[in-house]
């Protein structure tokens, strides 16, 4: 017989396939992952701490840097967070740029998971077709805001930039698009046989475990749970369109792939209803001071982003800088999870189900 | 030879002229309200020179002010300030007239006045008088109301015209300003140049007697209070100050009232008529935000229920000495906030997670913040079950602080517990494995602590 021996492998942080720069130290017994330790912190940037120094509106940058894939949602978390404690209404037509903003922005997010997912597990082309239409609603976004990822478009009490004429009717025809294209996509990959061996059944764990790790997203939705911050607990006017939340029962790697898909589609009907509903015109910026100080106090605020729920937590002593502040970023906490699914699966195997988790390493360091 | 000095007269008043000027103006905006009074385009040299005084003047105080607002934790009103503030400062240091002009259109105000391109020394010399009065008024009224703080004002102006305008125009801006102050219940205090040091006193005064006025929804019985030699300018200057104070106030409350505190005696009558509307404006809308404060924290919260809910349950089970403290935090969307004792923050955790009629399965947020005075963890917890929110705090020790994990509760607490303990130094016992998640173990100090030094080898 053989003689078999534990050895440490270790994977990352420079490594195509770890999504940036994200180090597991594996013991390894054979091909069988024994343990799986994380190793994180390579991309910490200190942003809580730096914001300590900043007012809050010169804050909003930094969050383009924590989940640098969906910048949209991590600047509205912040400005929802000051408009909470300030108490500030909104004008409409911001309300309505910042969910057509933040639609697109989850719509390009899952396509990049997409394609990066589907290249992982060593599909070339499907990462092609995603970051053409990808591409599309990064132009859309620039010409909004004019950055191309790190956006800083939001501010407190609206929005830094109107719409540039016939923009809405761009974002319009992008819907129907949008949903051909997916269409193609599961022609494409959702059948291959392939990529169903390398996905059903893998990183399967259930709902108890999902709220127990605090997971939230595709990855609390993949086992059932109808939860969507969007649907559940509506912030900006999110109540007002007819979308659906997606969820799945299996728990495993390909319910997550389908709860992603199945949200472009969720995204592009709001879309669709925003750009109908788009006010003519109207203010893009409520009256706000110069100088914005959140009361004295403490507020913290979650709303929806494509990986799941990102948190603001405020704690002001009414100065313009915040005395405290914190994100919840939800790959830091989805990450969480992945020692547990690792134990006892194949090496082949961890990249699928890391790749399922959908994390953005910036958003984990912070 | 006389002629000279009538020059240097004119010089003088014009200047104090232009101080009180700007300096109402400034503080008229505070208010978030334009008061007009467009100083003169196009004053002589003298005259712009005298302009220019007051800019800087004004500037330094808005400074001063910014600095005081700056210590200051004020709700909405003072952000409104704020930036009424910024703008005061700009305008001064601007041209003026152009600015109060745009303003007074954008804010859809009536403009007051036209511009005293016309003044001659005569007006100016009765405005430096009314301002006078303005600011002994103020005093009085002060006394009247049984205020405590007062003092004797520059009763002692002396003969020198230009002190007297001086100490006039400082007091005016000081009762003007005041009223703001009273209203975002912020005193503030005017900076003051080298001129009108003496006055300084008289102002502070002043200002705290316009507040105390203000506060008392500015009960305006004309009294009478010229202290001043000149009788005959008395009754007008009254009336300038009570319209003044009246309209500031009313303003601040956003009742929209405009006052004329020009210096014209012509403005007087028209004055008087604003005036009394300006009251009646305040003492709605000062009545009505005095009452509406109280009535707004009175609304119990819709989460009220949720919150005596879980207290009761709590205490029906564990008994009364675990919570520090409960309440509803009006900042957050309501959110039902418990404060565990240090020692019962484990058993409350667990309480809260396993109590069927609870149920939080969800620990959707967990972090620590150093709050100096101690530090504190926040948790923000969910029930899927109920779908309700709870926060949880704990406030324990700053130095060496400890408290309990909660991994074994929500394996979600895990990273976020390294994380505190990384940032903050915040030790988690029962916690299995407790390490610098972020900054690695060679990592000296917790950056995220007040006190934090950052560590350099070659220091």
């Amino acid at each position: 017989m053989l003689r078999t021996e534990e050895m440490l492998l270790n994977v990352g942080p420079q490594h195509p396939s770890t999504h940036g720069v994200f180090r597991l130290v594996l013991k390894i017994d054979g091909e069988t992952i024994v343990e799986a330790k994380p190793v994180i912190g390579y991309l910490h940037r200190g942003t809580e701490k730096l914001a300590e120094d900043l007012q809050y509106t010169q804050i909003i940058p930094y969050t383009d840097r924590m989940d640098y894939v969906s910048a949209m949602t991590n600047n509205y978390v912040i400005c929802h967070a000051v408009e909470t404690m300030m108490d500030i209404k909104v004008p409409e037509r911001a309300e309505y740029l910042r969910v057509i903003a933040m639609e697109l922005g989850r719509v390009a997010s899952h396509l990049v998971w997409f394609g990066t997912y589907l290249l992982d597990l060593g599909a070339t082309s499907p990462l092609l077709y995603a970051f053409r239409e990808r591409e599309m609603i990064i132009n859309m976004l620039n010409e909004l805001s004019g950055a191309r990822l790190t956006f800083n478009y939001m501010r407190v009490g609206g929005v830094k930039w109107d719409a540039p004429e016939g923009w809405i009717d761009k974002v319009r025809e992008f819907v129907p698009y949008m949903h051909e294209q997916l269409k193609g996509y599961h022609m494409l990959v959702t059948g291959n046989e392939i990529f169903m061996n390398r996905v059903k059944g893998i990183g399967t764990y259930t709902k108890e475990d999902a709220l127990n790790y605090s997971l939230s997203g595709a990855n609390l939705r993949c086992t059932g749970v109808k939860w969507d911050l969007r649907k559940n607990e509506p912030y900006s006017i999110y109540d007002r369109f007819d979308f659906d939340v997606v969820t799945r029962e299996t728990g495993d790697a390909w319910a997550r792939y389908h709860v992603r898909l199945d949200e472009i589609e969720e995204s592009l009907k709001i879309l669709e209803q925003a750009c109908e509903q788009f006010p003519a015109e109207g203010e893009i910026l409520a009256k706000v001071p110069k100088i914005i100080k959140a009361p004295k106090g403490e507020a913290f605020v979650r709303i929806e982003s494509p990986r799941g729920e990102i948190g603001c937590y405020i704690a002001s002593d009414g100065k313009k800088e915040p005395y405290r502040l914190k994100f919840r970023r939800p790959s830091f906490y989805n990450l969480q999870i992945l020692p547990k699914l690792l134990e006892g699966e194949t090496i082949a195997n961890l990249i699928s189900i890391l790749g399922a988790v959908d994390i953005i390493l910036g958003e984990v360091d912070g | 030879m006389s002629g000279e000095k009538d020059l240097e007269q004119l010089k003088k008043e014009a200047a104090a002229k232009a101080k009180a000027a700007a300096l109402a103006k400034m503080k008229a905006k505070e208010l978030g309200e334009e008061k007009e009074e467009a100083p003169s385009e196009d004053l002589d040299i003298a005259k712009q020179k005298a302009a220019a005084a007051a800019k800087a003047k004004a500037a330094a105080l808005a400074k001063m002010k910014a600095k005081e607002q700056g210590e200051e934790k004020e709700e909405a009103p003072s952000e409104d300030l704020d930036i009424a503030k910024q703008k005061a400062a700009a305008a001064a240091k601007a041209k003026a007239a152009a600015l109060a002009k745009m303003k007074a259109k954008e804010q859809g105000e009536e403009k007051e006045e036209a511009p005293s391109e016309d003044l001659d020394i005569a007006k100016q010399k009765a405005a430096a008088a009314a301002k006078a009065k303005a600011a002994a008024l103020a005093k009085m009224k002060a006394k009247e109301q049984g205020e405590e703080k007062e003092e004797a004002p520059t009763e002692d102006l002396d003969i020198a015209k230009q002190k007297a305008a001086a100490a006039a125009k400082a007091k005016a801006a000081a009762a003007a300003k005041a009223k703001a102050a009273a209203q975002a219940n912020q005193s503030s205090e005017a900076g003051d140049d080298a001129k009108a040091k003496a006055a300084a006193a008289a102002k502070a005064k002043a200002a705290a007697a316009a507040k105390a006025k203000a506060a008392a929804l500015a009960k305006q019985s004309g009294e009478s209070g010229g202290d001043d030699e000149k009788a005959k300018a008395i009754a007008a200057a009254k009336a300038k100050a009570a319209a003044a104070a009246k309209a500031k106030a009313a303003a601040s409350a956003k009742a929209g009232g405009a006052a004329g505190d020009d210096e014209k005696a012509k403005a007087i009558a028209a004055a008087k008529a604003k005036a009394a509307a300006a009251a009646a404006a305040k003492a709605k809308a000062g009545g009505g935000t005095v009452k509406a404060e109280p009535a707004e924290e009175a609304k119990p919260s819709p989460n009220q229920p949720y919150l005596d809910k879980y207290i009761r349950v709590i205490e029906e089970h564990l008994g009364n000495d675990h919570i520090e403290d409960y309440y509803i935090n009006n900042l957050s969307k309501d959110v039902p906030t418990l404060v565990a004792k240090p020692e019962s923050y484990y058993k409350i955790a667990e309480f809260l997670k396993y109590n069927e009629q609870l149920g939080f399965d969800y620990l959707s947020e967990l972090h620590g913040t150093d709050f100096e005075t101690h530090m504190e963890v926040y948790v923000h917890l969910y029930s899927y079950k109920n779908s309700q929110s709870v926060a949880l705090k704990v406030k324990i020790d700053r130095d060496g602080p400890t408290i309990d994990s909660l991994q074994p509760l929500w394996e979600g607490a895990n990273w976020p517990e390294c994380e505190a303990y990384d940032l903050l130094g915040i030790k988690f016992n029962n916690h299995p494995n407790l390490h610098r998640i972020m900054l690695g173990e060679e990592w000296v100090g917790h950056p995220l602590r007040k006190d934090y030094e950052p560590y350099d080898v070659e220091v």
